[in-house]
């Protein structure tokens, strides 16, 4: 099995460390790699997106589970799949829109994998009527630290532990992932702008019920009367008789189209206030005042960035931090807070992204939580951003609220337990399953998981 | 492990009484630190010095470490390392000696460029193993303007530093790429019981700002850090400064 030693970061391009990078090719490759992983343990690693350090593991092992990614098979009259967990949603997509399903739910990214998505729990535009994705998870295989291979089903501590447990539990060799019947692969989408944050939420709470989807581009570079102000997108799956006559041809074609790969070098400071509130400026303008029904591609609707292979490069050498948090209903002055601080201090955050969630998921160490999650990319080198987002964990944890682990790169530690409830279960599992702490990170390293 | 922002959690330094290994402490404790570890010959003052940064809320043990004694350096930090990691290792032990005495006494001259220059030799050598097999780390060295171009009024010093800084450049082109970060610091004349009752020199700074230095390069990843940073240029034209000129100067 071919091993190398390399530098390894997470999508933020902060924080590197040296592991070895082993790819298994097959489940016995797999069972190998975590029975000879060494001292320093070892890590699955899918397509890299999580932004921190959660698929590092310094000095160890890192195993890149991309080389699993077979579709063993497809339920079409139930809409279930059974694949490695190595395969992304975006083959997925490719994969069953034809035939008529779509994976339950997606980030802002396609490139994330089936293991990923289950690691990190991830949620999308539709949380607040989907939930999470490990809740359309009945079951998936689990190889863990004694080398064994357990078939783990929905509703089991080990499942909860799993979900969102950021890899820590054992490697996800396969997994049944219950889909979504579609009829055509584009989205019935409206826009509408709001002036303001409370304008926003109030928009949020009235109308997200009304679509699976839905979603707020917020401009934190935006002052006074104007703090908040935000693009909110909502949409739903495009039936079959909303289709002009030409998309009916072909309703279920997937076609993403890919932009030039942003340069390997890209000079640190492109992205000022200066450039990023007129981006923000432009973007706020460009948007509507409301417009209902415009038919997108998934892609548009979806995943805008990932038309720019490897765009977190355009931060520059420095790399980039991004915040996620999530406040419960009732906190909104919190959230009120917050934003009025992060707008005042005038982070360079552009695509920054305010979602109502809907009911929390069983995961110990899932992310969601009924309330309001805003998600804002800083450049890691701003002047004073350590200690910036220190205090608006102080803010989010006293609101009842928690930071996002797939995202995080720099939480206080100590603050974990106050945010997460279940983390000390979650320790004393993996104290049992793992004795020997075979499964480690630098995320679980720094957080001391 | 450090953070996105370079912030270690666990600190080993190396010269445990260093005033600005103690005010680099103190900073970093106030951000991430929770583990650290003093090293140095034991004393009242490595005690007193232990003490005072576990007040401020840091684990912080001592042990004893030796610069001249380059035979137990494996033993003194194969002791950390078993702790568990090191994500910044601060080489900070360093004399000035007498320079004038230090003329006359070849042997004093011997025992400076040996606590400076050999001891951070086997200690540095010894420190960058350890961190390369946890696969991340930084070793932050103290070097000093006196090693970038020696002076009649200090050579003795000043040879022993441009010997430390060398090496640690050295180090930190060999382990480029093993996760493993050396950065070098040089200040200027800095305010500290060491440069007591010396004249002063122009540029002088304090060991808090090249703690503040210090945490900024390690944000920054920075190989190279002059405190104040103004010395960067005024150094690299000093060093083209001929001779005959140069030892005229009132530097």
């Amino acid at each position: 099995m071919p091993a190398e030693t390399v530098s390894v970061t997470g999508w933020g391009r902060t924080a590197p460390t040296t592991a070895r990078l082993i790819r298994p090719g097959t489940y016995e490759e797999a069972v190998a790699a975590v029975r000879d992983c060494g001292a320093r343990g070892g890590i699955p690693r899918g397509l890299g997106r999580a932004y921190g350090d959660a698929a590092q593991n310094a000095g160890g092992a890192v195993l890149d589970m991309t080389g699993l990614d077979r579709v063993h098979a497809i339920d079409a009259a139930e809409g279930v799949v059974l694949c490695d967990a190595g395969v992304s949603l975006h083959r997925l997509m490719e994969v069953l829109l034809p035939l008529g399903w779509f994976v339950p739910v997606t980030p802002g990214t396609r490139y994330v994998t089936v293991g990923g998505a289950i690691g990190a729990d991830i949620h999308g535009k539709n949380h607040h009527a989907s939930g999470a994705f490990a809740r359309h998870v009945p079951s998936f295989e689990l190889l863990t630290a004694d080398g064994t291979v357990r078939t783990v089903r929905q509703g089991t501590p080990l499942f909860d532990a799993t979900a969102g447990g950021m890899g820590l539990t054992g490697v996800i060799l396969t997994a049944r992932v219950r889909l979504l019947p579609v009829e055509s692969s584009l989205m019935a989408v409206d826009t509408e702008r709001a002036a303001d944050l409370d304008d926003l939420l109030a928009r949020l709470t009235g109308g997200d019920h009304r679509h699976r989807y839905s979603v707020a581009w917020i401009d934190l570079l935006a002052r006074g009367a104007a703090t908040g102000r935000a693009v909110l997108t909502r949409g739903d799956h495009a039936p079959l008789d909303a289709l002009p006559a030409r998309a009916r041809k072909a309703p279920l074609a997937f076609r993403p189209a890919r932009l030039p790969t942003a340069p390997s070098f890209v000079p640190g400071g492109l992205l000022t206030r200066t450039t990023v509130g007129l981006f923000n400026e432009l973007w706020y303008r460009r948007a509507p005042r409301t417009r209902a029904g415009e038919l997108q591609r998934i892609p548009a609707f979806f995943h805008p960035l990932d038309g720019v292979p490897h765009w977190n490069r355009v931060y520059g050498r420095g790399g980039f931090v991004q915040y996620q948090f999530v406040v419960p209903h009732g906190q909104e002055e919190a959230l009120r807070r917050i934003v009025r601080r992060v707008s005042e201090r005038r982070c360079p955050s552009f695509l920054a992204v305010l979602k109502r969630f809907g009911e929390a998921d069983p995961g110990w160490l899932s992310f969601p939580r009924p309330g309001w999650t805003l998600a804002l990319d800083v450049p890691a080198a701003l002047p004073g951003l350590a200690a910036f987002l220190d205090e608006l964990d102080e803010e989010v944890a006293g609101a009842g609220g928690r930071v996002y682990l797939a995202k995080d790169s720099r939480l206080r530690p100590d603050l974990l337990t106050a945010m997460y409830a279940r983390v000390d279960d979650f320790r004393e599992l993996r104290a049992q399953l793992d004795p020997r702490g075979v499964f480690v990170s630098d995320l679980a390293r720094r957080l001391s998981l | 492990m450090k953070d996105a922002f370079g912030l270690p959690q666990s600190l080993l330094v190396l010269g445990g009484t260093s005033e600005i290994a103690l005010a680099t402490a103190r900073r970093l404790i106030a951000r991430r630190t929770r583990t650290v570890w003093l090293a140095g010959r034991p004393s009242p003052a490595l005690e007193r010095a232990a003490r005072d940064l576990g007040a401020l809320g840091a684990d912080v043990r001592t042990v004893a470490f030796d610069a001249l004694d380059a035979e137990s350096h494996e033993t003194a930090l194969g002791k950390v390392f078993a702790e568990g990691d090191i994500d910044v290792v601060l080489l900070a032990f360093g004399v000035l000696g007498d320079q004038a005495h230090d003329e006359r006494e070849p042997l004093a001259a011997a025992r400076v460029a040996q606590t400076n220059y050999t001891g951070a030799v086997s200690s540095g050598l010894v420190a960058a193993r350890a961190l390369q097999a946890q696969g991340h780390g930084s070793l932050v060295v103290l070097s000093s303007v006196a090693g970038e171009r020696a002076r009649r009024a200090n050579f003795i010093y000043g040879s022993s530093k441009a010997g430390l800084d060398a090496f640690a450049q050295g180090l930190g082109d060999a382990l480029h790429g093993t996760g493993v970060h050396v950065m070098v610091v040089r200040p200027g004349f800095v305010r500290t019981r060491m440069t007591a009752g010396l004249p002063e020199a122009p540029l002088a700074t304090t060991p808090e700002a090249v703690a503040t230095a210090i945490e900024a390069g390690l944000r920054r990843r920075a190989e190279t850090v002059w405190v104040p940073g103004v010395l960067r240029v005024v150094m690299s034209a000093l060093r083209h400064v001929p001779r005959g000129v140069f030892r005229r100067l009132p530097v």
